[in-house]
């Protein structure tokens, strides 16, 4: 796969019905880029502009220098010639054709282009396991193995951009905790965006490495997972969900003799029970804000391992006085900032500003599943999916 | 077993049905695309206009398709005009008798069937690089084959019982127009006909069981082929 890393820009306005979308959107796509949203929020919407299934009222899509809609000069490129792929939350695999032509048949029709990727047959059924089922028709397949088949259907079209809708909101808990490790190596073996459409965000936290918050026909905000994760006026959008930080770190060290593992991150380490993954490995780390202590000054006599000194950057505490607790972001590291979850009542007492010097003091840091479970099976081939709640729980 | 009379009248009678329903399945398919997913101006005319056959007397249909397409007609003349092409007394005449009458019926197996295809899967081809055409011959048109086939088994063996709209367009000409209605009811009314008629009577019930099985298997077969059994 070739160049640059590709941008999608979408400004863009639509009308369904009583609904009302609308967005300006200029993403750099790389890795996963989640929609994320509650239902009915436009997330579907805006994937479906991509896709060419609607036409915007009004505005211009465009991914790369390829135009896919234009207003003002009435292009409007149909569906078969965007050279996207498209996974289904109901699979939509051809009952009349084997899985082996349901493969096929996007791979047939990709025309030869330069700026395609090169997707072969055999590396996609057995990375998605498809090996066993290939004479097989469609309905004789489980719900797991039918979207496995869509993933790869949709890889083998050779897209510039994969286009995911929930493909996840129809399997039980088991099935998804199957296939999430599949998506995860989709999105980090092949140099092919994807836009993930989601209203769960246990996958987002997981999958993403971008965020794209929908709310009520309306980008909320767009950008780097991390970013958006610890952005007050997201947090206090996620109400009912766990603010936390979610921080890329890398494996430094172990320490044999106390069974703790060194993470990297920039500008600061924290530690964590021991990892079975080499030194090198990049990891997702996510911190609970409500598992962050704060204090004025450098806690020596308490057991907490991980104390990071940083500055106080923001204070989110809604105005009318309901709720006991106030959301403090304090910038730790080289450009880190941790979303921390404290009482009102503690905020005062410490008398916190923006700008004042403070010791975080975390409590449990949870490492991404997924990348455990990849470097193991990495170690011990074939790889089989982990099993779910994998989360190592670092507390310490 | 079957005296030449009447294995001229099975013949005829098979060779029209064929003719009648295989002529029509081009346009029954369009046109049940049309109704189906079309929306136009004079659309509820159009419908009506289609399933007439099945409303109006079949002596009515036949006496509008002698007007039309009789050598005098102004369709039947410039057929006869151009290229010397005449339908009355003619077994062409006899297949589009039963292909007009049989089409309403044609229609709407295929209408039904048409509508019960997923247009999710539709869009799904579409996003995986099929044209529209692409997608109507490699997707629409396999899902629909159940549809096509019932309808034009039923189609079929509707052409094979024509009566009045045949008897009316074409005349009782034997071995030219005589089908196996229309030579039953001859035998019927001339005075030792009744054995023979008989024996067409059997023949009729046997081709219509028959068709009824091939039918049954052949609608079972194309379900297996597309997943559903």
């Amino acid at each position: 796969m070739t160049d640059a890393v590709r941008r999608l820009r979408i400004d863009a306005a639509k009308r369904l019905g009583t609904f009302d979308f609308a967005c300006d959107l200029d993403l750099p796509l790389a890795g996963l880029t989640a929609i994320f949203g509650a239902s009915g929020a436009g997330k579907s919407t805006l994937i479906n502009l991509v896709a060419g299934l609607h036409q915007p009222d009004r505005g211009r899509i465009a991914l790369g220098s390829t135009v896919f809609f234009d207003g003002t000069t009435g292009v409007r490129l149909a569906v078969e010639k965007r050279g996207l792929g498209y996974v289904f939350q109901d699979a939509r695999l051809f009952p009349h054709l084997s899985v082996r032509a349901n493969l096929d048949f996007g791979r047939r029709r990709a025309a030869s282009q330069a700026d395609r990727a090169e997707v072969a047959f055999d590396t996609v059924v057995d990375l998605l396991g498809l090996r066993g089922l290939l004479e097989r028709r469609p309905h004789t397949l489980s719900g797991g193995e039918r979207q496995r088949v869509a993933f790869g259907r949709a890889l083998l079209a050779q897209p510039r951009l994969l286009l995911m809708d929930e493909p996840l909101a129809s399997l039980d808990t088991a099935r998804k905790a199957e296939i999430l490790p599949y998506i995860e190596r989709l999105r980090d073996e092949f140099a092919i965006p994807i836009l993930y459409v989601s209203h769960a965000l246990d996958e987002v936290l997981r999958l993403a490495t971008a965020l794209v918050l929908v709310d009520a026909g309306r980008v909320v905000a767009a950008g780097p997972i991390g970013a958006v994760l610890t952005d007050p006026v997201v947090l206090r959008f996620f109400g009912g969900a766990e603010p936390g930080t979610l921080l890329f770190a890398t494996v430094e060290s172990h320490d044999e003799r106390y069974q703790l593992s060194t993470l990297r991150c920039e500008g600061f380490a924290l530690r964590v029970p021991h990892v079975e993954l080499p030194a090198g490995t990049p990891v997702r780390v996510r911190i609970p804000a409500r598992d962050v202590a704060l204090a004025l000054s450098r806690p020596v006599d308490v057991s907490i391992t991980n104390r990071i000194e940083g500055a106080v950057e923001a204070i989110d505490a809604p105005a009318d006085g309901r709720s006991a607790y106030a959301q403090v972001t304090v910038r730790v590291g080289a450009s880190a900032r941790l979303a921390v979850t404290i009482t009102r009542e503690s905020a005062e007492r410490l008398a916190l500003v923006a700008g004042l010097r403070v010791w975080c003091l975390i409590k449990s840091v949870l490492l991404d599943a997924g990348a455990l479970a990849l470097a193991r099976g990495r170690a011990a081939q074939p790889v089989e999916p982990p099993a779910p709640a994998a989360a190592n729980d670092g507390r310490a | 077993m079957l005296t030449a009379a009447e294995l001229d009248a099975l013949r005829l009678s098979l060779q029209v049905a064929l003719v009648a329903v295989a002529a029509s399945l081009p346009f029954a398919i369009v046109v049940a695309w049309l109704l189906a997913r079309r929306n136009f101006f004079g659309k509820t005319l159009f419908d009506a206009i289609v399933f007439l056959p099945l409303v109006l007397p079949p002596v009515v249909i036949g006496y509008f398709l002698l007007v039309l397409l009789g050598t005098k007609g102004p369709v039947g003349g410039w057929l006869y005009d151009t290229f010397g092409v005449r339908l009355i007394f003619t077994r062409w005449g006899a297949a589009v008798a039963a292909a007009v009458m049989s089409f309403p019926l044609m229609v709407r197996s295929i209408r039904l069937a048409l509508e019960a295809v997923d247009r999710g899967l539709e869009f799904a081809a579409r996003t995986l690089g099929a044209s529209r055409l692409d997608v109507f011959f490699n997707v629409t048109l396999p899902l629909m084959l159940p549809g096509i086939v019932t309808g034009s088994i039923v189609a079929f063996a509707t052409s094979l019982g024509d009566f009045g709209a045949t008897i009316t367009f074409v005349g009782n000409v034997a071995g030219e127009t005589q089908t196996l209605s229309l030579a039953i009811y001859s035998l019927a009314q001339t005075p030792d006909g009744d054995v023979a008629a008989l024996r067409l009577v059997l023949i009729s019930l046997v081709l219509a069981l028959a068709a009824l099985f091939v039918s049954e298997a052949l609608a079972r077969r194309v379900q297996r082929l597309l997943g559903r059994v």
